[in-house]
């Protein structure tokens, strides 16, 4: 039988994938391309709607799934960062979220197989990824009305509830709940998780989550402390807490150790690749990042790591190298019995 | 237990108790619920602040208020909230009563919240789903210790619903036992009531056992409930409090809800107070509670002993006048002005010397809001009693004068003495408690009232206002066809050249509808007085020749302005076709619907129901706005501004209640009825009542909806005659009648006071009587609720199944189907109520309305209607349009 990824926390510290984005600018995509010619004579442009290019370009994505694959990610994410109603309004893609989703999940799906296929003691597993939405609940968008939200809760539950729908039908093994700055946001899709498999009567997946800490106020964007968003998104009871995007790993260093020390579930990390330069592009090369990271796993701070903004199969590989010998961070015990 | 708001807050046993800020709470906090309700929502963002900086750990929000979109406040409040790091910082506890509030809440909070509360109270399916939801959301729950039997009140009872609610949380639902938080109900010691002795001990043990067996749960209460019985007496009632917590935090409660900067130390609490109050809470001594209560007396005569302060009998005789006026206080008002009568050289110079002086005094302490109405009323008993005693020698006088002058052969050239104000309740309409508190008010102004009492035709008033050279006339009503008879007195003041201003007041009555519909058909200056307290500045500023012009034009421009507003407002609402309303209407499941059959069909008569079965249902929040004062009952007896008035107030209304219930002052009297009935699937109710069917004709909000909201009817909440069930319509018509000798009687003593609040009880006790009727109804008379449990506040709140709305109010505002509802119960017979030519009710203190047992049947507001929906209404009833649109003018969407 195939090993569960509990089984695989317990033994070693597991590899995540780096950006899609990254990968997929290295593509250099013209409007033509993302349209495909399903969508020729769509009427809005839809360069940069990444995530259109699994109905449009699968064999792309399904490349650079296979590239993360080879430098060792033992997860990888599904291309679907923005794949649900809401971002897709932007597009005018409302009603391909779904679709989206499944085609995501599916071709992820083939890779991560066939990986496993090859060498069944190192399974790979598939992580649908559920991303921030860029409308937010617990900010107003105008400072003259503080009051003011653009979008509701039941709203932002919808969309999420559909996205996940997609994604378990198309076949991921867990959900992820990353780049999260906006912790209401985060509440209403774990709301739909739980919602999703009350309705279908079936035992969850896991559900992995990832904050963001924007800037040195040790801070979310809605202004929570780590450890208030951590008590905040608890009720998911999560195979994993950590945190992603926006710092880089020097930058990530303090959070991830408070984070390791109150989380009584397993911790994540993937930084980006260092803070962007001044053309917006991030150049900490692959050895500097993978030498960070294994000085937190020599400290006991993690138990999954990977990479995001700017990171690339090289980095993965570096990584995977760097901490394959270190032990996982225990689980810590829990203090219920004192709390 | 871990919480969060933008900062963690994490319970560990070490953790002292929890400090719940209560202020942000509109059923606590008078100011705050102000603030809510008036949108003012940056000064209520405000008191949270001020929470937060007094050191609330967990800030409780609460906006159940029948006057609130309670869902919209809790959004709006907690999205701002949201914006001030310096509040959001600690976590939120959603407190309601009402479910979709509370969800409303949990989604405008990003940190972990505390839901304050769910139960069992609605069965285990309910509370599981409750707990469900509550768990998406990731918020711990309090969970108060009350099941489909009732409220925990025994030690027994408190585990017993605690352990089950705890093991469906933990086994069904999966909650963490960290997140569970018990309410095991601290009820009201010392109440004089033996089966309460033990409250505050069972709720202790209940603690230790509860957090023996499930040693990770909280434990939480509404810590001023134990005191209740001493309301009114704030130094025990804080002593109690703290004695309380001392041994409940002790045994391992962990928060609650209490006003912490009014808690006194324990150990500072007086001895003998503390060791009574131990007594009491510990139930240590059947005389316990005896014992505090005569020492809560002591502490109040101490109270007393200021107020029956002597010393203020050593002033002068104008100094002991003036305070007997500001106190309201009768005592030796006889003797005082018989002793200022001699000192004075004239018996007028004492009323516009010393009294008038004192009521000045009144009059600005009410004005400034120093001072409330009950008190005000009180000083007016004192004034018209000191009169009474100076107006025969002021005859005898005019009289010498008068004589003087017929024998020295001149005329008597006397100017006439103070302005005059004529005021009436216009024709078709009884009720005058408002009407009389104005008077009162401008009496003690000074005015001159001349008071026509109810039902007065127009042109009585305008013959009255000529004869008597009246300065002002003032009109009243309630029920809403009182509103075009107030145009109608307008247009005849018109018509006869009338100088003097109109003032109009009354609850149904508004500026809007005095702007619109009144003040245009009179020049000479018209006013809406909103309540008594407003009529001294108007009639003042009318009165004064010097302000009166530029008054009357601020007015006029004013109500210009509200005029023009309200013709372009009216565009603003879309309204549905009447044809495409009906089908909109509730949708319900007639074929799963089995209609209860009632015990009987046709009438049933009481004639003198016991009274003191009717006093337990009694609702005091309208007898307090009856007297001006604003805020929830019981909560307003503890009110910081007007508490201890209210409380007053409340005990002054409770020894003249008692007096009525034992002195059979007033006899209560109903009709109730039952019939088989069907409606068309549209807007009409056919009724069977043995003789010829009767037709009802109801009729149906035309504003358009949002999505899947149903235009209602009333007959929607009938079966359709299609589907061939037995269903029923009930009515009911109930008086409380016998009141006027006693109204004359206070009359003639000048006790505006307690007639006012005759009147005021009176009122409360019909309302009471349907209430108690209606609860018989549900579980005996039509039987379709079998187990109800329900407390009065929960009665209060409307929380029955079924309904019973009124003709002329707002489910179906067409007055004129009041006859046949009187009809069918041959209510004039039964209850000897009569109606007036404008369909309201005589005694005024009488309620008359429909009984309608669908349990999706619920109370709305009919709302503006089309000239479509009126045809098809009179076309219907076989009633000409003209009549109709008179009848619903208030509800008509056009111009007719």
């Amino acid at each position: 039988m195939k090993k569960t990824i509990q089984d695989c926390l317990k033994e070693r510290i597991l590899i995540i994938d780096g950006a899609m984005g990254t990968m997929i600018q290295r593509h250099k995509l013209e409007e033509k391309d993302y349209r495909g010619h399903r969508f020729a004579d769509w009427p809005s442009d839809l360069k940069g709607n990444n995530d259109l290019l699994c109905l449009t370009q699968p064999d792309i994505i399904e490349g650079i799934h296979r590239e993360y694959l080879e430098a060792g990610a033992d997860i990888i994410e599904t291309n679907t960062f923005n794949a649900q109603v809401i971002s897709m309004a932007d597009y005018h893609m409302e009603s391909l979220a779904f679709e989206i989703n499944v085609a995501a999940a599916r071709i992820a799906r083939k890779a991560a197989d066939d990986y496993t296929s090859r060498n069944p003691g190192k399974p790979r597993f598939v992580a649908g990824a559920i991303g921030p939405m860029n409308k937010t609940l617990s900010l107003s968008p105008d400072v003259n009305n503080p009051g003011f939200r653009a979008v509701s809760f039941d709203e932002v539950a919808a969309a999420y509830y559909e996205q996940v729908k997609g994604l378990v039908e198309g076949g991921v093994d867990l959900l992820l709940i990353e780049t999260i700055f906006d912790t209401l946001n985060a509440k209403a899709a774990i709301f739909a998780i739980k919602k999703y498999f009350r309705d279908l009567k079936q035992k969850e997946l896991p559900i992995l989550i990832s904050g963001t800490i924007t800037d040195a106020s040790g801070r979310t964007l809605s202004g929570q402390t780590l450890e208030a968003f951590y008590v905040s998104v608890m009720h998911a009871k999560p195979l994993s807490i950590g945190l992603n995007c926006a710092l880089g790993a020097v930058e990530m260093r303090s959070h991830i150790e408070e984070l390791s020390q109150i989380a009584a579930c397993y911790t994540s990390a993937y930084p980006n690749a260092g803070l962007p330069n001044a053309m917006g592009e991030y150049d900490e090369q692959p050895e500097q990042t993978a030498h960070f990271i294994e000085e937190w796993a020599e400290n006991g701070f993690v138990n999954i790591v990977g990479g995001c903004c700017g990171t690339t199969p090289d980095h993965i590989r570096h990584i995977a190298e760097h901490v394959a010998t270190i032990r996982p961070r225990p689980l810590p015990v829990v203090e219920a019995a004192l709390s | 237990m871990r919480l969060a708001g933008l900062e963690p807050l994490v319970v560990r046993p070490e953790t002292n108790f929890l400090n719940v800020g209560e202020r942000t709470n509109v059923t606590g906090s008078k100011k705050f619920a102000r603030l809510i309700r008036e949108g003012k929502y940056e000064e209520a963002l405000s008191v949270a602040r001020q929470q937060v900086e007094n050191g609330a750990q967990v800030l409780d929000v609460n906006m159940d208020d029948a006057l609130l979109d309670g869902e919209k406040a809790m959004q709006t409040f907690l999205n701002l909230l949201q914006a001030e790091p310096d509040i959001a910082r600690i976590p939120i506890m959603i407190d309601s009563s009402k479910f979709s509030i509370i969800e409303a809440g949990l989604k405008c909070v990003q940190g972990k919240c505390i839901v304050n509360s769910i139960s069992m109270k609605e069965g285990v399916e309910k509370f599981i789903e409750q707990a469900i939801v509550c768990k998406s959301y990731g918020a711990a729950v309090i969970v108060m210790a009350f099941d489909e039997s009732g409220q925990a009140d025994t030690l027994r009872k408190k585990v017993d619903i605690s352990q089950r609610a705890y093991d469906i949380l933990t086994e069904k639902v999966g909650y963490d036992p960290e997140d569970i938080i018990f309410d095991p109900n601290i009820f009201a010691i010392a109440t004089g009531i033996e089966e309460h002795n033990n409250y505050a001990v069972d709720f202790i043990e209940a603690i230790k056992e509860i957090k023996q067996r499930m040693p990770l749960t909280r434990i939480s209460g509404g810590v001023s409930n134990i005191s209740f019985s001493f309301r009114g007496n704030e130094p025990v009632r804080e002593a109690m409090h703290s004695v309380f917590l001392y041994y409940a935090i002790k045994a391992g409660m962990d928060m609650g809800i209490v006003n912490a900067g009014q808690l006194v130390v324990y150990d500072e609490i007086e001895p003998k107070l503390r060791d009574l109050c131990e007594d009491v809470i510990l139930n240590r001594n059947p005389e316990a509670t005896d014992k505090l209560l005569a020492f809560a007396e002591t502490v109040k005569a101490k109270d007393k002993a200021e107020v029956k302060d002597e010393a203020w009998r050593k002033g002068t005789v104008e100094e002991r006048l003036k305070h007997a006026l500001v106190n309201g206080i009768t005592e030796h008002i006889d003797a005082d002005t018989e002793e200022a009568r001699q000192k004075y050289p004239k018996p007028l110079e004492v009323i516009e010397g010393p009294l008038m002086a004192g009521m000045n005094v009144v009059g600005d302490l009410f004005g400034s809001g120093k001072m409330f109405l009950p008190q005000v009323v009180k000083s007016a008993r004192v004034m018209k009693k000191s009169v009474a005693v100076l107006t025969p020698y002021i005859e005898q006088e005019k009289e010498e004068r008068r004589l003087a002058h017929e024998a020295a052969g001149t005329t008597n050239g006397e100017s006439a003495g103070a302005a005059r104000i004529l005021l009436a309740t216009v024709k078709g309409d009884v009720h005058d408690i408002g009407k009389n508190i104005v008077g009162v008010v401008l009496g003690c102004n000074g005015y001159d009232i001349i008071d026509l009492g109810v039902m007065v035709p127009a042109d009585k008033i305008l013959e009255t206002a000529k004869r008597e050279k009246v300065d002002i006339i003032g009109l009243s009503g309630l029920i809403t066809p009182s509103l075009d008879e107030m145009v109608h007195v307008a247009r005849e003041m018109k018509r006869q050249n009338f100088e003097v201003p109109l003032l109009i007041g009354g609850a149904t009555t508004s500026r809007m509808h005095t702007a619109v519909k009144i003040a245009p058909e009179f020049e000479k200056g018209v006013v809406h007085v909103l309540d008594a307290s407003r009529s001294v500045t108007v009639v003042g500023s009318l009165l004064s020749q010097e302000q009166k012009p530029d008054f009357l034009k601020t007015i006029k421009e004013e109500y210009r302005k509200l005029k023009e507003d309200f013709a372009n407002k009216k565009s603003a609402k879309q309204y549905l076709s009447f044809a495409q309303a009906q089908e909109n209407k509730v949708k319900i499941d007639w074929e799963k619907f089995n209609p209860v059959r009632p015990g009987f069909t046709g009438t049933k008569a009481f004639d003198g129901y016991d009274l003191a079965e009717i006093v337990p249902y009694i609702d005091w929040g309208p007898f307090f706005i009856a007297w001006e004062l604003h805020g929830k009952f019981p909560q307003i007896l503890t009110d910081e501004k007007v508490g201890s008035e209210a409380t007053k107030l409340y005990n002054d209304a409770q020894a003249l209640l008692k007096q009525i219930v034992e002195e059979k002052w007033l006899k209560a009297r109903a009709v109730i009825g039952f019939w088989p009935a069907t409606s068309d699937g549209k807007d009409t109710v056919t009724v069977d009542a043995g003789d010829a069917p009767v037709r009802l004709e109801f009729l149906r909000q035309q504003i358009k909806k949002a999505p899947g909201q149903p235009n209602i009817s009333l007959s929607d909440f009938i079966t359709p005659k299609s589907f061939g069930k037995l269903d029923h319509i009930g009515g009911f018509a109930v008086t409380i009648e016998g009141i006027e000798p006693h109204i004359k009687r206070f009359e003639a003593a000048h006790d505006d006071y307690n007639k006012i609040t005759l009147q005021a009880l009176a009122d409360r006790l019909a309302e009471a009587f349907t209430e108690l009727l209606h609860e018989r109804v549900r579980k005996e008379f039509w039987g379709y609720v079998k187990e109800e449990h329900l407390s009065n506040e929960q009665l209060i709140k409307e929380e029955y199944m079924g309904i019973r709305p009124a003709p002329g109010y707002p489910a179906c505002p067409d007055h004129t189907e009041k006859r046949k509802l009187f009809a069918l119960l041959d209510a004039t017979k039964h209850t000897g109520i009569i109606l007036t030519e404008s369909l309201a009710m005589y005694p005024a203190a009488s309620v008359s309305g429909w009984y309608f047992a669908h349990p999706e049947s619920k109370y709305f507001g009919v709302g503006k209607i089309e000239k479509d929906q009126v045809m098809d209404y009179a076309d219907r009833k076989g009633m000409p349009l003209g009549e109709v649109e008179r009848w619903l003018r208030p509800v008509l969407e056009y111009d007719a």
